[in-house]
C-alpha cells in the first residue's frame, strides 16, 4: 500500500459479494419495498391527492344521486353512499397501485433504474418487491378511505375493517402487476400516464363499482364480466353488505352480486380469480423484463 | 484475474445500433490495478463500450471479460466484482445519501455486519459522513458525483468503471474527486476505467486509449503518446497575423492557425527553429513562445481537431443543465 490518506485510519474493510441466494433475493424484494414506503410517506402531496377523488365521489356524487333516489327509486334506510362505499375504496387502491407500478417509468427517465438493474439480482426479486411494494402502499391509502366509513354510514367494525384490508391488498396486488407490465416498456411518465387514463377509466366505469351489476344490457353486461375489477369490488361489497341490517328487497337491489349467466358467483370464486391474478401478472411482468435484458 | 490475467480484456468488440455501427472492433487490455483513460469527442462510444463492459448492453460480436468473467455469459460474476458511476445521475433524490448507500448493500447482499463500517469508511472517503442524513435533493452537484463514487465503491468491487465522473463540476471539486480516485488506488487494490473529456485529467492515468468514431486509434503511455506526437508547439505574437500566417506557409511550408490570440503551428525540435524564424519571417515578431507537445497535441494529431473544437465548452454546460433537472 501506498501512502495511507487522512480519512481511512484503519484498515479498510473489505467486502466479499456473495453469490446469488433465496436469502439475497429477500434482501432485495425488502428493500425494494422499503424504498416505495419511504417514498410513499414522503409524498404526502399524493397521498392528500389520491385522497381527494373518491372522497368527491363519495360525498359529492354520493349525495346528489341519494336525491334522486329519494324522489323515486326504492331508498328506505339505505344511502347510495353506503352502496358506492366499497366501490370508491376499490377505485382509490387502483389509482394508488397503478401510480406505484408507474414510479418503474420514473426511476428509467431519471436513471434509478440502472443502479437496480446492473446489480448482481435477479430480476423477479426487484419485480417481486415492486409489486408487493405497490399493494403495500396501495392498501394504506384504501385504509384511509376505510376510516370514512362513517361518512357512509358503514360501521366500524374490526373485523370488517380486517376483511377490507384483505381484499384490498389482493386487489392491489394485482393491479400492481398489471401496472407493471405496461411500465417495463412505456420511456416516459407523459405516456404512462396517458395509457394509464386510458386503462383505468373503462375498468373503473365497468367494474360495478358505481352501479349494480343486475339488469344491464347484454353489451354492458359482458365487458363488466371479464372486467377483472369487477371481482374486487363484489367481495368488498359483500363484506360491506354482511354487516348492514337491509331487507331483502334493498339487498337484491343494491348487493345483486354477480351473475355468469343467471348463475350468482360465490364470493370465494372471486377471491380465487384476484388471487390467481396477482400471480400470473407478477411472472409476466418479470418476464418482460428478463426479455429486456 | 488470479495469477496475472487483466482486469479488462476485450476482443474484437462491436455494437451496431441498427444502421449506426458506434463500436467498431476495439481491442484492449487492462492491467490489474491499471487507472486507464478511456479519451474522444461526443458520440466516440466510449459509453457504449462501458455499457457493454458492465454487461447493460449485450456487444452485436466480439467478446470482452472483466474480472475474470466473461460479460455475456457470465453476467452476474461480472456484476459482483465491478462498480460503476454512469454519466448520467442514477441516485434517487427522494432517499438521504446514507439510505441510498443502504438500498445499495441490500442490492449488492453485502454482508449486514459489515454495511456500518464500509459505509463510513466510503462516506469519510468522499468527505460525505457530516452530510448522510440528507435528502440526496439537496445535495449539489458535486456531492451527488461523489456519492455515487461512495456507491460504487461500496461493496468493493475490483473494477471501477467511471463514465466522466468529473463533466460539469468545478475545477476544486474536479481535483478533489481526482484525490480520491488516486488514494483509492493506494487503499483498495482497484482498477480503475474510465472515460474524460478532461485532457489534464487525461495525463493523471496510466495509460490512455483515445477513441474515434468507435475505433482505438492511439493506446499508449500519456508521455510515449506525448512523445509520438514529436513536435513542439510554437506560439507568435505578431503586428499582422495574416501575413505572418501567410509567409508561414509559403516560406517554411507550415499550416499556421490563430490559436488563444497568437499564431500557432507546430514543428520539430522547436527551440532550434525560433532563430530562423526571427531571420526569414519578415513580419515583425513581438513575443515567442514554444511548448511540448500536450495531450492536446495528441488528440488533435489523432482525430484531426482540438478535443475542445469537438467538444465545445458549450456543451459542458448543456450537460450540466440537463443533470441539474434531474
Ligand atoms: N441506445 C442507442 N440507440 C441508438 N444509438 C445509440 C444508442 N446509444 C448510443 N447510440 C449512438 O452511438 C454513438 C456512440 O454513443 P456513446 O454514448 O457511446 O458516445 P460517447 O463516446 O460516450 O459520447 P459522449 O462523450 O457524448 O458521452 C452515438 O452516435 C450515439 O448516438
Ligand atoms: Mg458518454
Amino acid at each position: 500500500m501506498g501512502t495511507p490518506a487522512p480519512a481511512e485510519a484503519g484498515s479498510v474493510v473489505r467486502v466479499q459479494v456473495p453469490e446469488r441466494s433465496v436469502r439475497h433475493d429477500l434482501r432485495v424484494v425488502k428493500i425494494v419495498l422499503h424504498r416505495e414506503l419511504i417514498r410513499f410517506w414522503h409524498d404526502k402531496m399524493r397521498i392528500v391527492s389520491t385522497l381527494v377523488q373518491p372522497v368527491l365521489w363519495l360525498l359529492v356524487m354520493g349525495t346528489g344521486l341519494s336525491n334522486l333516489m329519494a324522489s323515486g327509486g326504492p331508498s328506505g334506510e339505505i344511502d347510495l353512499k353506503t352502496f358506492i362505499f366499497p366501490g370508491v375504496c376499490a377505485m382509490s387502491v387502483m389509482f394508488t397501485a397503478m401510480f406505484s407500478a408507474g414510479s418503474i417509468v420514473w426511476d428509467r427517465e431519471f436513471g434509478f433504474l440502472r443502479e437496480m438493474l446492473v446489480a448482481p439480482v435477479s430480476r423477479s426479486a426487484i419485480v417481486v418487491g415492486k409489486c408487493v411494494g405497490g399493494a403495500t402502499v396501495a392498501t394504506l391509502q384504501g385504509l384511509l378511505i376505510v376510516m370514512l366509513a362513517g361518512l357512509a354510514g358503514v360501521p366500524y367494525d374490526p373485523l370488517l375493517l380486517l376483511e377490507m384490508i384483505g381484499i384490498m391488498f389482493l386487489g392491489a396486488f394485482a393491479l400492481t402487476g398489471f401496472g407493471v407490465i405496461m411500465a417495463a416498456r412505456i420511456k416516459t411518465m407523459q405516456s404512462f400516464f396517458a395509457l394509464m387514463q386510458m386503462a383505468m377509466m373503462p375498468m373503473m366505469f365497468l367494474s360495478g363499482a358505481l352501479y349494480p351489476l343486475s339488469g344491464l344490457p347484454t353489451w354492458l353486461s359482458v365487458l363488466t364480466r371479464i372486467n377483472p375489477l369487477t371481482y374486487a369490488v363484489d367481495p368488498l361489497r359483500q363484506v360491506v353488505f354482511a354487516h348492514l341490517d337491509v331487507s331483502a328487497e334493498l339487498e337484491r337491489t343494491f348487493n345483486p352480486g354477480v351473475t355468469w349467466n343467471g348463475w350468482v358467483v360465490p364470493v370465494w370464486l372471486e377471491l380465487l380469480i384476484i388471487v390467481a391474478l396477482g400471480p400470473i401478472l407478477t411472472a409476466v411482468a418479470i418476464w418482460e423484463f428478463r426479455r429486456g435484458d | 484475474m488470479r495469477n496475472g490475467e487483466p482486469a479488462v480484456a476485450v476482443d474484437g468488440l462491436v455494437k451496431r445500433f441498427g444502421e449506426l455501427e458506434a463500436v467498431r472492433g476495439v481491442e484492449l487490455q487492462v492491467a490489474a490495478g491499471e487507472i486507464f483513460g478511456f479519451l474522444g469527442p461526443n458520440g466516440a462510444g466510449k459509453s457504449t463500450t462501458i455499457n457493454m463492459l458492465c454487461t447493460l448492453l449485450r456487444p452485436t460480436s466480439g467478446s470482452a471479460r472483466v474480472a475474470g468473467h466473461d460479460v455475456v455469459s457470465e453476467r452476474d460474476d461480472v456484476r459482483r466484482n465491478i462498480g460503476l458511476v454512469f454519466q448520467d445521475p442514477t441516485l434517487d433524490n427522494y432517499l438521504t445519501g446514507e439510505q441510498n448507500l443502504r438500498f445499495h448493500a441490500e442490492l449488492y447482499g453485502v454482508p449486514r455486519a459489515l454495511v456500518p463500517e464500509r459505509m463510513r469508511q466510503v462516506l469519510e472517503m468522499v468527505g460525505l459522513w457530516d452530510r448522510r442524513g440528507d435528502r440526496v435533493e439537496i445535495y449539489s452537484g458535486g456531492m451527488k458525483r461523489r456519492l455515487e463514487i461512495a456507491r460504487g465503491l461500496l461493496h468493493s468491487p475490483r473494477v471501477l468503471f467511471l463514465d466522466e465522473p468529473t463533466v460539469g463540476l468545478d475545477p476544486q471539486t474536479r481535483s478533489s474527486i481526482w484525490d480520491y480516485i488516486r488514494r483509492l488506488k493506494d487503499a483498495e487494490e482497484i482498477t480503475i476505467f474510465m472515460t474524460t473529456h478532461y485532457m489534464d485529467e487525461a495525463e493523471f492515468c496510466d495509460r490512455i486509449a483515445i477513441m474515434d468514431q468507435g475505433t482505438i486509434v492511439a493506446l499508449d503511455t500519456p508521455e510515449a503518446l506525448k512523445a509520438g506526437v514529436g513536435k513542439d508547439r510554437v506560439q507568435i505574437h505578431t503586428d499582422d497575423d495574416g501575413a505572418a500566417i501567410e509567409a508561414l506557409r509559403d516560406r517554411f511550408g507550415l499550416e499556421a492557425k490563430v490559436a488563444e490570440g497568437a499564431v500557432t503551428f507546430a514543428v520539430p525540435s522547436g527551440e532550434a527553429f525560433v532563430p530562423r524564424l526571427f531571420a526569414e519571417l519578415g513580419v515583425p515578431i513581438r513575443s515567442v513562445s514554444v511548448s511540448r507537445p500536450s495531450l492536446d497535441d495528441v488528440f488533435m494529431s489523432f482525430t484531426g481537431s482540438t478535443i475542445r473544437d469537438a467538444e465545445g465548452s458549450a456543451n459542458d454546460w448543456m450537460r450540466m443543465a440537463a443533470r441539474g433537472r434531474r
